[in-house]
């Protein structure tokens, strides 16, 4: 029967678009309550680069939501809800630094913005401890490292509905973190 | 055979559910746009029935008496009887669309008029997925928020102006009027009028996303004094707590995640992301009508409401036990 | 209007030559094997296809369907979260609309018309076969995106902004706008080729007053697809522009809008009912005429009434917008268009019975479906009428009431003629009957399924139940009629099992059919079943509207189309008289490169925005191969015309 001859036709373009699309699972999940692990970061954070003993290499944490398009379109809301955009504004920075440059002051992996935003920093960054649940922190990661292009664009929206702020993510050319703060990968 | 029988049913079905009370049902009006639009929705059924049973009994009947002579198919006299036929068929139908029209222009009058008087205004904000509920008032400190539960004082028409805060939303309370769309960038507004008192559910009719089907609304139309005092009530500030608990409860609200998204008038807690709180303990429903508002429902969905409601924007709150009692007990306090 | 008399054209038919006959195998089908299938661009392979692969997707359609029943059969169900739900409603309307239901009527045009107008393939053969090759990648493509967790989420409508980069994250619509762009070209290649293909080559003689109903309205869909495809090509890619570089055509904030959207898609969308719709009555005429014994009565009022649905049919959009602004005035426009609109429709329904009144109607499985149609349809088309209505729309719509209506209109006004269709049609494609006994099955179940799923939800519609919900709570006082709907659907799933079983059965145990075993009256009848590659020895002359009822076996032909190249006649557009003949391209494998070529550059277009220029410049290459000549063909004419002058020469 011809249906049947069709089928081993689409094999090819069928096998391609696999390939293509690996990732597509991940990046489409829609995770609702899951909690990422969240705990471990914040310890494992260091502030200074000196330290007693043998020196350690630090592993580089990956975020749970890196490239997953439902967390960083949450983080993009609670970035303008939990008036982030008040200070940082849409990544070009004003009463806070720009988060769209290639400079962290307090480190650009993941685990480190996390303790960022939870720990705060000072001279003006609050500490959102207790006020947002680690999900919501991680999808705030997902976004804030999005803005520099470090993670997440091919999955973050061309723009909001509402005034033109600042070029499109997908076209903007990725920042590497030139900040000395980072664990050596 | 069959599609006689069927049509039977369907007309018995129709029957049951008019008399059955609805409490969102387009059958059963208690206002005076969808009591028109119920005339009219009777008409046009009685029309298609009277239409449906000559067309497809004609076919049946045809059928029927199908001929297996072997008379001449195309003979010009039985032609000309069915031509003669149809033209009158024709000439029956149009007659009967003008008059569907004219009766459907009349009636489009009728909802889109409402008497002017002294007009109630509110103001319905759509959110993924609840409604957020301002009353209007020349006076601004009168002015208050609600959210999901619209009182309206019986008789007396009410304007609810109508805006999106994200995507495209749909209000529909079908007991009192027809739905109206609330459109991103296009303000637009609906009247109703409830005659009798009784409490109507709405409901978003417009697909907004994962929770379009939790997104309800509950209508109450009370009499104008009952509905003076709920005004009186709602303007009040949320009332301090008394006992320790609940003051506990109180500072559970202001100091962790709730007061992110919330506001209590009065308190510490303004932010407007998620719905006014200030009288939460008076409303019948939380989470925009998923559940009834009990102490029990309202631990499970501040614990967990992800389970309840997959997707809704409110996240889940790992609170102890005793803040969890705490905050419980506050939020029962404000009436 | 007569045509002129065709004179000495008009012929005995020769002597049959089985020579000439397996020369004109050999001529139109020089390849075989799954070269030969890769490569083919005859209409009748291409045809075949692409009605097996419309099947496909109705089937994976309808076990969406399925699955969304299951999760609705009781209140507060936990079978399938609003995620999975939203993808799967899609799935199913997308699926439905754009890979089942205007594919499957232009397959059926694609594979019938060249036979009933009597020539020997379409007229762009290969744009043909590259139309089926674009529509299978843009099925795969939107089902390998579904398994992969992208499926689109939207709705088939993708109301912005829902729909739009901020709400619809991910890549999930993007996937649904560039499957519209697969299907899009599949269907402006095949509306396109269908009217030239009725322009230019019809049989001499075929004037339209003597073109077969179903020809005439796939004529009518063809015209239509091209306007209605056109308004939803520009709105996918507006939203695709908007979601991937950041246009702005529908944020208010920057000047865009949000119901522009909703005009160009429903400009589209409601003349898309009419794309399906009207092909499924060319279907029903055909068979009432066949199964009455007599010429359709009324053919200059059914034509009328085709091309009348046609027109107004793009005046209705707004209907489905009753309850968004739009001005009351305009509004009335759109109510008074919605209800003329039933007009031609009820004069064919008059006509259908005016024909099987006057005839002696044979009752056979294709007028059982027919029957059952006008039953099945008449319901929709009335509740049709009422949701022209304003007050009463505005109180209907996005409720089950109109679930039921749409589903009553496609059911019953496509799918159940499309199934007759299937009885109609399948000795002639596959030379073999269909079973009768399980016809009979089918139908019942079909009927009683359809009526039983979608009648309650005209009740639950006016109970208040609103569309697209993955679930509803118990005190609402659905779950009855739901749970009664899932058993219909239950019933339906059975009918269309008996369907399954008996497509597959009769293809080897049916018996055989001969060339015109209802001993109907068009051209294709006039052929043997299946039909040879060639379609017809000699092209049939046409003297008249019965077609082979004014003949019997014996009909009038032209002969002279050489048999030893791919020839076909064209004629004039009116009154059909030869101006030339035309030679067809050969098979080749150019449209099967260019579609993977485009669905390549059209996947690549949703990731990122290079996708779509760079691709652009790599489609040159299939392009550089489609235009390359033949070269046995070019030679020939070489030797042709050397030929020519040397007798020219000589003289």
């Amino acid at each position: 029967m011809i249906g049947s001859r069709t089928s081993s036709i689409g094999v090819f373009p069928l096998a391609v678009l696999l390939v293509l699309a690996l990732g597509g699972c991940k990046d489409e999940k829609r995770e609702f309550r899951e909690m990422p692990p969240a705990g471990s970061p914040i310890g494992a954070v260091r502030e200074s680069e000196l330290q007693p003993g043998p020196s350690v290499v630090a592993e580089s944490t990956k975020s749970p939501y890196g490239n997953n398009a439902y967390a960083l379109s949450e983080g993009k809301r609670l970035y303008n809800q939990m008036n982030c955009s008040g200070c940082h504004f849409q990544g070009g920075g004003g009463i806070g630094p720009p988060l769209m440059d290639d400079d962290w002051i307090y480190g650009s992996d993941p685990s480190q913005i996390f303790t960022t935003i939870v720990e705060g920093r000072p001279n003006g960054m609050p500490t959102f401890k207790g006020k947002l649940s680690n999900q919501q922190v991680w999808q705030l990661v997902a976004y804030v490292r999005s803005l520099s292009g470090l993670e997440g664009t091919s999955v973050s929206s061309a723009r909001e509905d509402h005034m033109y702020v600042s070029p499109d993510l997908q076209l903007r050319s990725p920042q590497t973190p030139k900040n000395t703060n980072t664990p050596s990968k | 055979m069959k599609s006689r029988d069927l049509l039977w049913a369907a007309l018995a079905g129709v029957a049951v559910a008019c008399t059955a009370y609805d409490h969102q049902s387009v059958l059963d009006p208690v206002g005076p746009q969808a009591t028109s639009t119920r005339q009219l929705f009777y008409f046009m059924v009685a029309v298609a029935v009277i239409v449906y049973v000559i067309v497809v009994g004609a076919l049946l009947l045809v059928i029927r008496n199908r001929r297996t002579a072997v008379d001449d198919p195309q003979s010009p006299a039985r032609e000309a009887r069915a031509e003669r036929t149809i033209k009158i068929a024709v000439a029956i139908v149009v007659p009967v669309l003008f008059v569907f029209l004219l009766y459907d222009f009349a009636v489009a009058r009728v909802v889109g008029r409402m008497p002017e008087g002294s007009m109630l205004t509110i103001d319905v904000t759509g959110h993924q997925w609840w409604w957020e509920v301002t009353y209007e008032d020349p006076i601004p400190h009168n002015i208050f928020h609600t959210a999901n539960e619209i009182h309206i004082p019986v008789g007396r028409p009410v304007r609810i102006k109508l805006a999106s805060h994200d995507v495209i939303h749909s209000f529909w309370v079908p007991n009192l009027s027809g739905k109206k769309d609330l459109i991103p960038g296009h303000a637009d507004d609906i009247m109703i009028r409830a005659d009798q008192p009784g409490i109507y559910r709405g409901q978003c009719a417009e697909f907004c996303g994962l929770e379009h089907a939790k997104m309800a609304m509950l209508v109450v139309a009370e009499s104008p004094a009952e509905f003076t005092r709920w005004v009186q009530l709602q303007r009040q500030p949320a009332p301090a707590p008394v006992d320790s608990v609940a003051i506990a409860g109180q500072r559970v609200f202001e100091s962790g995640s709730c007061a992110m998204c919330h506001t209590i008038a009065s308190t510490q807690a303004a932010a407007t992301v998620g719905p006014n709180l200030t009288h939460v303990a008076g409303r019948m429903t939380i989470a925009a009508g998923t559940l009834q508002n009990s102490r029990g429902n309202l631990a499970g969905w501040i614990l967990d409401p992800q389970t309840i409601k997959p997707g809704a924007k409110m996240p889940a709150n790992a609170l102890a036990p005793a803040e969890l009692q705490a905050l419980l007990a506050y939020l029962g306090t404000l009436k | 209007m007569t045509a002129r008399p065709l004179g000495e054209e008009i012929t005995l038919p020769p002597a049959i030559d089985e020579a000439d006959r397996a020369r004109l195998h050999a001529t139109w089908e020089p390849v075989t094997g799954i070269m030969g299938w890769l490569k083919s661009v005859n209409h009748k392979s291409v045809g075949k296809r692409y009605i097996c692969t419309a099947l496909v997707f109705f089937l994976l359609g309808g076990l969406e369907a399925a699955a969304m029943r299951a999760q609705l059969a009781r209140p507060e169900n936990t079978l399938i979260g609003p995620d999975l739900y939203n993808q799967i409603f899609t799935m199913h309307g997308s699926t439905m609309m754009f890979l089942f239901a205007v594919p499957i009527m232009t397959a059926i045009g694609i594979y019938l018309v060249p036979l009933m107008i009597g020539t020997r393939n379409v007229a762009f053969p290969r744009l043909n076969a590259l139309g089926y090759w674009m529509y299978l990648c843009g099925g795969i493509f939107l089902y390998t995106f579904f398994f992969l967790n992208t499926g689109p989420d939207a709705g088939w409508f993708n109301y912005v902004p829902l729909s739009g980069p901020q709400y619809g994250m991910g890549k999930r619509v993007d996937v649904w706008a560039q499957m519209v762009t697969f299907t899009e070209i599949s269907a402006l290649v095949a509306a396109l080729e269908m009217v030239v293909t009725i322009f230019k080559m019809r049989a001499p003689g075929m004037t339209w007053g003597r073109l077969p109903l179903l020809v005439w309205a796939q004529l009518v869909t063809a015209v239509m697809v091209m306007f209605a495809m056109s308004s939803v090509a520009t709105a996918s890619i507006m939203l695709g522009a908007d979601r991937l570089i950041a246009t702005q055509f529908f944020n208010p904030a920057e000047g865009g809008d949000v119901l522009l959207w909703q005009h160009l898609f429903w400009f589209f969308g409601h003349p898309e009912v009419y794309i399906i719709f009207i092909p499924a009555l060319g279907m029903v005429s055909q068979i009432v005429t066949t199964f009455s014994r007599r010429p359709v009565f009324g053919y200059p009022a059914m034509v009328a009434a085709l091309v009348a649905t046609g027109t107004v049919g793009f005046g209705l959009w707004v209907h489905h917008m009753f309850s968004t602004s739009v001005h009351q005035l305009g509004q009335s426009y759109f109510t008074a268009a919605s209800a003329m609109i039933s007009i031609p429709t009820g004069v064919q329904i008059f006509c259908w019975i005016a024909t099987l009144w006057l005839g002696r109607p044979v009752w056979r499985t294709p007028l059982l479906f027919v029957v059952g149609f006008l039953v099945v349809f008449m319901i929709g088309g009335l509740s049709g009428v009422m949701l022209a209505s304003v007050p009463f729309d505005v109180q209907a719509t996005d409720t089950y009431f109109v679930v039921a209506h749409l589903h009553y209109v496609l059911l019953g006004g496509a799918i159940l003629p499309l199934i007759g269709a299937f009885y109609y049609w399948y000795p002639k494609v596959t030379g073999r009957m269909m079973s009768e006994r399980l016809g009979r099955w089918n139908f019942w179940l079909l009927f009683v399924g359809v009526n039983v799923t979608f009648f309650p939800m005209h009740i639950l519609g006016l109970k208040g139940m609103t569309r697209r919900i993955y679930t509803y709570p118990e005190y609402m006082g659905w779950g009855t009629l739901n749970l009664i709907a899932t058993i219909g659907a239950v019933i339906i799933v059975a009918g269309m099992a008996v369907f399954a079983v008996n497509l597959f059965v009769s293809l080897k145990r049916g018996a055989i059919a001969g060339p015109n075993p209802w001993d109907a009256d068009t051209l294709e009848w006039a052929t043997s079943s299946p039909p040879p590659p060639y379609n017809f020895v000699n092209i049939p002359v046409v003297t008249s509207r019965e077609g082979t009822w004014a003949y019997g076996e014996e009909i009038p032909v032209m002969t002279g189309l050489k048999t030893d190249r791919p020839e076909t006649l064209i004629t004039t557009t009116m009154t059909t008289e030869p101006l030339y003949r035309h030679e067809l391209p050969a098979p080749t494998l150019a449209p099967l490169g260019m579609a993977i070529v485009i669905g390549g550059m059209l996947t690549a277009g949703i990731f990122t925005p290079w996708g779509l220029p760079m691709g652009s410049l790599v489609v040159i290459v299939p392009f550089y191969f489609w235009g390359w000549p033949d070269k046995r063909q070019h030679e020939r004419n070489l030797r042709e015309e050397r030929e020519r002058r040397g007798e020219a020469e000589a003289a």
